[in-house]
């Protein structure tokens, strides 16, 4: 056993609304300079919906990820063999294109423009080239747009949908969506790192962020495909890849990432756990089935006496195994397997869990009356709006079993806590469902707890970095007296 | 062309070049890292990226490693040459590698001429670049056709050429009977080789062959005390 800490994060998609505050929180603190401009590390999606960049779920396209060949996994764009033809040109790289050309406007032509018969208007501008630009899409131009035949009928999930299910979704009584905030997903075995061929992004070992070091990045492209979740951006100015640090200098001192900290939905959450690195390569290459369960064996208990004796070994501070037995994650992923990672059949092994969404309408309607039960007590989640089918592929690897668990656990807690509070619900149904859902009292009332009255130091569990005393510990304190904190000396310049 | 200028292109040029190139390389390396890289425009432009990119570079390797071979192992290529046969078929090749070059440079001049996106990521050494490259590689393709059979006269008189200056006892009377269009052509090799550390070019410095044989997961620990395995 080779004990290793992760900071990780679950989002719970039943209490997002949408909002893309942690959008913009994430673009003014990170990506609001020249040639990062069209990146967004944060993104909020409509689901069904194409997404940012538009269908980087379809990896026939982008190649991103790991496939299976010949029993051992491999990137499905590139690899050390692949990498000679490829570096002169990427044939799976995405292009401005795929995102959105970024534009600002024109707002001295609402003062200059000559006299005329109609009122000026702000002319959109490109930020890339200057020009005046007819802007044809956005970073979220598919927001809230099911059954749009542009964005939502060409989603990627709806793979394995009967013609009658597609017509369920899309039927305008029936129209259904759900938003998907994204983030890079830090991966335990993530395919932009193995594709690097300068070696420039890494995984940290004390947390397992996933880093970018610019000074070794040489623009070989590489990483932007290979990442299926599309979350490695080219800066076409500086000629540098970027992507999500996880506010490292925020984590760092203890203080949650910015999209984290923003989430006015509070449905982020941030704590770590304790993971086997020594079986990362034996569960990626598993059969697709049995990934969700492979990912959920790899993160150890952290009161395990045994688990806690490696981690000491190697080098874990108890601070740290403290903070992995307070964290929210390890309960939402392992503890109540409410939580799953995206596309687990990408093989990447994300490290960023999503609470599936309930179905917004819990009741049907018989002779005019409201009826929110019946014999089958989890009978609305069979026939949910939003199909398990297109659910599992999101979030099941194609699996429905591990989604309908989720989703039936969330229901009986709603209304076991219905049956206490509001009283429509008698206790003897409300328990039956719970026991049906492999759900206790006390379970119940702790993902209640959790989910609906978390408090910020519960939602957030950051655990103590010791960097600081790293530094002091091998070096001379005075040495960096004059220096001018972290980064560059100078500013990163384009070369020529 | 008199002889003291024959002395200055052909004997004090190339090792300025050298100089020049190892020392501002060393220098920029060391104190403007972040400015390594091949600046690859493709996500700008995706298309003509791959017309333009994809025979230069290619044909171009193919043209160095022809020169660099026949540095190397003069006498395997004159011997090689002595069939007529395999004459015409290594002449060929390199004029086809050349002409490639020349179709993918075409091509990545339309391209940062025309599509303004590219334009804005264009700088003006970009633009001194691109002339000196059509330089170098129309004289290239004309001293082929014009003065056959380059591979074998390459061996005899560039050879020993290249050989007199790295061992720093430059010998200019391999060279200076020379056609202008195949001084030229040498000329300008060694301006690309001074401006080399100037330009884009500097990424060939840093291609990553360590690729090959690293892991194919990269962990950094802060500070080798604190690893772990």
């Amino acid at each position: 056993m080779n004990v290793r800490s992760q900071v990780s994060m679950v989002f719970h998609l039943d209490k997002c609304i949408g909002c893309h505050t942690c959008s913009l929180a994430c673009k003014n603190i990170w990506t609001d300079r020249k040639g990062t401009e069209y990146m967004w590390w944060n993104n909020v999606e409509t689901k069904p919906g194409t997404g940012y960049p538009a269908l980087w779920e379809d990896q026939e396209k982008f190649r991103g990820g790991w496939e299976k060949k010949n029993g051992h996994i491999r990137l499905r764009s590139t690899g050390k063999a692949r990498i000679v033809t490829n570096i002169f040109h990427n044939p799976h790289m995405p292009s401005m294109d795929d995102y959105y050309e970024p534009w600002t406007y024109d707002y001295q032509h609402l003062f200059n423009a000559p006299e005329g018969p109609d009122q000026p208007t702000a002319i959109p501008v490109s930020m890339v080239t200057g020009e005046y630009l007819n802007i044809e899409s956005g970073p979220n131009w598919d927001d809230d747009l099911s059954g749009s035949p542009v964005y939502a009928e060409n989603d990627p999930n709806l793979e394995g949908l009967s013609e009658e299910q597609r017509q369920q979704l899309f039927a305008i009584e029936q129209l259904v969506f759900f938003y998907f905030p994204r983030i890079c997903n830090h991966c335990l075995n993530p395919a932009c790192v193995a594709s690097c061929p300068s070696g420039a992004l890494y995984k940290r070992g004390e947390d397992g962020i996933v880093l970018l070091d610019q000074k070794r990045c040489r623009a070989w492209r590489s990483c932007v495909s290979a990442c299926p979740y599309k979350k490695v951006f080219y800066n076409w100015f500086t000629g540098k890849s970027e992507k999500c640090i996880l506010c490292y200098p925020r984590v760092e001192t203890g203080q949650a990432p910015a999209c984290f900290h923003s989430c006015v939905g509070r449905i982020r959450y941030l704590g770590v756990l304790l993971y086997d690195a020594d079986r990362i390569e034996e569960v990626s290459n598993l059969p697709m089935e049995e990934m969700i369960e492979g990912q959920r064996s790899l993160i150890l208990d952290p009161f395990d006496p045994h688990v806690i004796e490696e981690a000491r070994k190697n080098g874990i501070h108890d601070s740290v195994i403290q903070s992995a037995q307070n964290s929210p994650v390890y309960k939402f992923v392992k503890v109540w397997r409410l939580a799953l990672p995206p596309h687990i059949e990408y093989r990447t092994m994300p490290m960023l869990f999503y609470v599936p969404p309930l179905a917004p309408v819990m009741s049907t309607r018989q002779n005019e009356v409201l009826n929110s039960v019946s014999k089958d007590l989890f009978h609305d989640i069979d026939d949910a709006r939003v199909p398990l089918k297109f659910l599992a592929n999101l979030f099941g690897g194609g699996q429905e079993g591990k989604v309908v668990y989720a989703l039936r656990k969330q229901k009986a807690v709603r209304w076991y806590r219905r049956a206490l509070t509001v009283g429509d619900v008698d206790r003897e149904t409300a328990e039956r469902m719970l026991r049906e859902a492999d759900c206790t009292a006390e379970e119940a009332e702790m993902i209640y707890q959790l989910t609906s009255l978390c408090t910020f130091e519960q939602r957030f569990v950051i655990p103590p970095m010791y960097r600081e005393e790293a530094i002091e510990a091998m070096r001379d304190p005075l040495e960096a007296k004059q220096g001018a904190g972290f980064g560059f000396l100078s500013g990163p310049r384009r070369g020529l | 062309m008199s002889n003291y200028h024959d002395l200055l292109l052909f004997a004090v040029l190339p090792y300025l070049s050298v100089f020049v190139l190892l020392i501002v390389s060393i220098q920029r390396y060391r104190a403007q890292t972040f400015s390594f890289s091949s600046l690859s425009s493709q996500f700008l432009e995706n298309k003509m990226h791959f017309w333009a990119l994809v025979p230069f570079h290619y044909g171009i390797l193919t043209v160095i490693a022809g020169h660099f071979v026949a540095f190397c192992v003069p006498r395997s290529i004159l011997a090689w040459n002595s069939v007529p046969v395999r004459l015409y078929i290594l002449e060929v090749s390199a004029l086809i590698a050349g002409l490639l070059t020349l179709l993918g440079l075409i091509h990545m001049i339309a391209r940062r001429a025309t599509v303004s996106k590219i334009r804005t990521v264009t700088s003006k050494v970009d633009w001194v670049l691109f002339a000196l490259l059509v330089v170098q590689i129309v004289t290239g393709i004309l001293v082929a056709v014009l003065y056959p059979w380059g591979s074998s006269w390459y061996a005899a008189t560039m050879t020993p050429y290249l050989w007199s200056l790295l061992q720093f006892n430059p010998d200019i009377t391999y060279v200076s009977a020379l056609p202008l269009m195949v001084k030229l052509h040498i000329v300008n090799a060694f301006i690309v080789v001074g401006l080399f550390p100037f330009t884009r070019l500097v990424h060939i410095l840093v291609v990553p062959n360590p690729y090959l044989w690293r892991r194919t997961q990269v962990v950094r620990w802060y500070g080798e005390a604190r690893r772990a395995g």
